[in-house]
């Protein structure tokens, strides 16, 4: 079922590496050099040191005991990721990637980002280690993630807001790659996600895989077991693939949950898996929102992380595979999980990540106590209290 | 291929007279459905020898700000393959010039590659460029346009090795494209050394084979003639005509893109 290193950069029909002339050598270059550095042990340390001492891993595998009586059902435990620096998991990547671009001497760093998110972790990672940086982020997400544009301010990148499409993720990734074509000699493309061109990614799952393998070691020692079920959310589905791959192998449930938006029946989503087709975006195979003639839709969800129309493509391969479930979570639904989360257990969850623990709310009563249930808390919600007082006013307004 | 493809025999017509091509871009459905036609008949009677069109896409990732935006207008105003098909018909109509479509793969692939690369072939179009197709990932595409005769454009950049170019060339049909610069469609520079030297290397490994055109960021018949000068067997222009659609009124649009293409196309012929 796991595919290491699939050499034509294929799990199974997705994925591969759908790009201008130009960017052919870069990826190759960069292909060779992940190759060689990914079992070198001075790069596993250098890298260990940094997540370690800098990020603050391993994060810990905290059990919601609150949560878990409300819900009456399995025991839920959370994988805080949140409590990186930085307050997400992007960290994980970020850290790995840069180190890898200082090694290929490339010293100006550019990054797309949706929430901020990955935006910030990648400001961090060059601030700490003397790389410059560029971030394209969507003009609309510059709005409702504002705070995050302070940040990567603060930490010395430069972000360039992106008018064209949809003003989203998906256009900031455009942007990102016109940069790469023009600049391609010099230039590092640090990519937030699971997705784009090989080797991207394989490269970007196994920086994130951490959170797997920490996820078993640690329910090793609490149940010895590895966990009956694991949710996570998927945007692009870079922490969703992280703590995915280390247990494809294992018997445990996997769940993905995408964003269901404003409903799945409405054109206001970005349930890519649940909803999508076969296409090409971005470098990659995988599923997409598109219309009848393979135009790609404009999405919708009330998490800037999750607003995409493409999903990286080994979780298109697990789908298809049966391996994974995909399920999706409407706004409402989030902004409920939100709340509860933050009441019962004093921790205020990103809204992306706010869709797995929506999920485990809908399944955790059905299963006995004596299961475990682990959900990746994939980033804190500081950055988006803003916008759940808005939809809570408006809510309460429109009753 | 077995016989002459329109592409081909239009180079080997141009090379009798001594001439190097003129490849001429437009996008379908700008600046509107009707008047894309007539910069078409603006581009044939100003003399250009093949026509690109550009099918739109939502995510243009290899152009620049011009024709993404001439994308953007096509794409609100409802553009769709219907409509290209009806403009296909319309141009083969009038003119037997050599057509080919420009456009990424997720659109080509969403129909089906076999579908609609007979499609596109029993509607007229002589060939494809989709920048975002690597050899690695065409079997299935190259065989499919292979089956219904359609060429298959691939481009090459100034930073492709030797051993790459190679590779290309030979799955290549019509002409080889040269991306003249690092960057997207439109960016114009001083035309750089790197360019020429990467149009002579080019030239080379192609030996006669194929034709290489020249693109992206061409703007004047200065930097036109500069390239067939050094070699180039076609050059192809297309956010500079774009521009210039953009900015002229309808009533004038003919006759200024005859205009333009005339200069371009004068640059084209030895004299
Ligand atoms: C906290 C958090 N979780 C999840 C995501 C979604 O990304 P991915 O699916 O790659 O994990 C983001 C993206 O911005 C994020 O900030």
């Amino acid at each position: 079922m796991t595919q290491r290193f699939p050499k034509d950069g294929r799990f199974g029909e997705f994925g591969g590496k759908y790009i201008p002339e130009t960017l052919v050598p870069a990826i190759e270059e960069l292909e060779e050099n992940y190759l060689k550095i990914k079992n070198d042990s001075s790069f596993k340390k250098e890298l260990n040191y940094y997540l370690t001492e800098y990020a603050g891993r391993p994060t810990p595998l905290y059990y919601a005991k609150n949560l878990t009586e409300k819900l009456g059902g399995a025991k839920i435990y959370l994988k805080r990721e949140d409590l990186l620096h930085g307050g997400a998991h992007k960290i994980n990547n970020t850290l790995g990637q840069a180190l890898l671009a200082k090694r290929m001497k490339k010293r100006r760093i550019i990054a797309e980002t949706g929430a901020g998110q990955h935006g910030v972790a990648t400001a961090m990672a060059c601030a700490c280690l003397g790389l410059t940086s560029e971030v394209y982020m969507g003009y609309k997400d510059t709005i409702r993630q504002k705070l995050n544009v302070y940040r990567m301010n603060l930490l010395g990148s430069k972000v360039h807001p992106v008018k064209s499409g949809s003003q989203t993720l998906k256009d900031a990734i455009n942007e990102a790659i016109r940069d790469w074509i023009t600049n391609v000699k010099d230039t590092y493309y640090l990519l937030g996600s699971a997705v784009g061109p090989h080797p991207y990614p394989v490269m970007v799952r196994d920086f994130q895989s951490v959170i797997g393998k920490e996820i078993i070691q640690q329910m090793k020692k609490i149940n010895k077991k590895t966990p009956d079920t694991v949710i996570a959310c998927v945007g692009g589905g870079s922490n969703a693939i992280g703590t995915f791959y280390p247990l494809v192998d294992s018997d445990a449930e996997i769940i993905g949950v995408e964003a269901a938006g404003k409903g799945l029946k409405t054109e206001y989503h970005s349930a890519t898996l649940s909803e999508g087709s076969k296409g090409v975006l971005h470098g990659m195979m995988t599923y997409l929102l598109q219309d009848k003639e393979g135009q790609i839709k404009e999405t919708h969800s009330i998490s800037a992380g999750l607003d995409y129309p493409g999903v990286g493509p080994e979780h298109a391969f697990l789908k298809d595979a049966n391996r994974v479930i995909y399920r999706s979570a409407t706004d409402k639904e989030v902004i409920d999980a939100f709340l509860l989360l933050t009441r019962t257990e004093g921790i205020i969850p990103a809204l992306e990540s706010s869709h797995a623990i929506a999920e485990a709310i809908k399944i955790a009563k059905s299963k006995p106590k004596s299961e475990t249930i682990v959900i990746t808390l994939s980033g804190r919600g500081d950055k988006d209290v803003e916008v759940v007082e808005e939809y809570v006013k408006n809510i309460k307004n429109s009753i | 291929m077995s016989k002459t493809s329109r592409i081909q025999s239009k180079f080997l017509e141009l090379d009798s007279k001594n001439e190097k091509a003129l490849i001429a871009y437009t996008m379908v459905g700008y600046p509107n459905e009707k008047d894309t036609l007539t910069v078409i008949r603006g581009l044939i009677k100003g003399g250009a020898d093949i026509i690109e069109l550009g099918f739109p896409f939502s995510d243009p990732l290899a152009d620049g700000l011009v024709i993404q935006n001439a994308s953007t207008v096509s794409l609100d105003r409802g553009t769709n393959l219907a409509q290209f098909f009806r403009l296909v018909k319309k141009i083969r109509q009038e003119s037997d010039i050599p057509l080919v479509l420009m456009t990424y793969t997720n659109i080509l692939y969403h129909q089906n590659y076999e579908k609609f690369f007979k499609e596109i072939r029993d509607a007229g179009i002589d060939g494809v460029i989709t920048p975002d197709m690597t050899i690695e990932e065409s079997k299935e595409y190259l065989r499919a346009a292979r089956k219904h005769s359609v060429d298959t454009i691939f481009l090459v950049s100034p930073n492709t090795d030797r051993k790459r170019l190679e590779k290309i060339i030979k799955m290549t049909t019509g002409f080889l494209y040269l991306v003249a610069v690092y960057g997207t469609t439109g960016v114009q520079n001083k035309i750089q050394q790197y360019t020429i030297d990467a149009l002579k290397t080019t030239k080379k490994a192609a030996n006669h084979k194929i034709p290489v055109g020249i693109g992206f960021g061409i703007s004047t018949p200065e930097d036109a003639k500069r390239f067939i000068q050094q070699g180039a067997d076609a050059v192809i222009v297309g956010s500079a005509l774009i521009k210039l659609v953009e900015k002229t009124a309808p009533a004038k649009l003919e006759n200024a893109v005859v205009s333009f293409t005339k200069k371009l196309k004068n640059t084209t012929k030895r004299g």
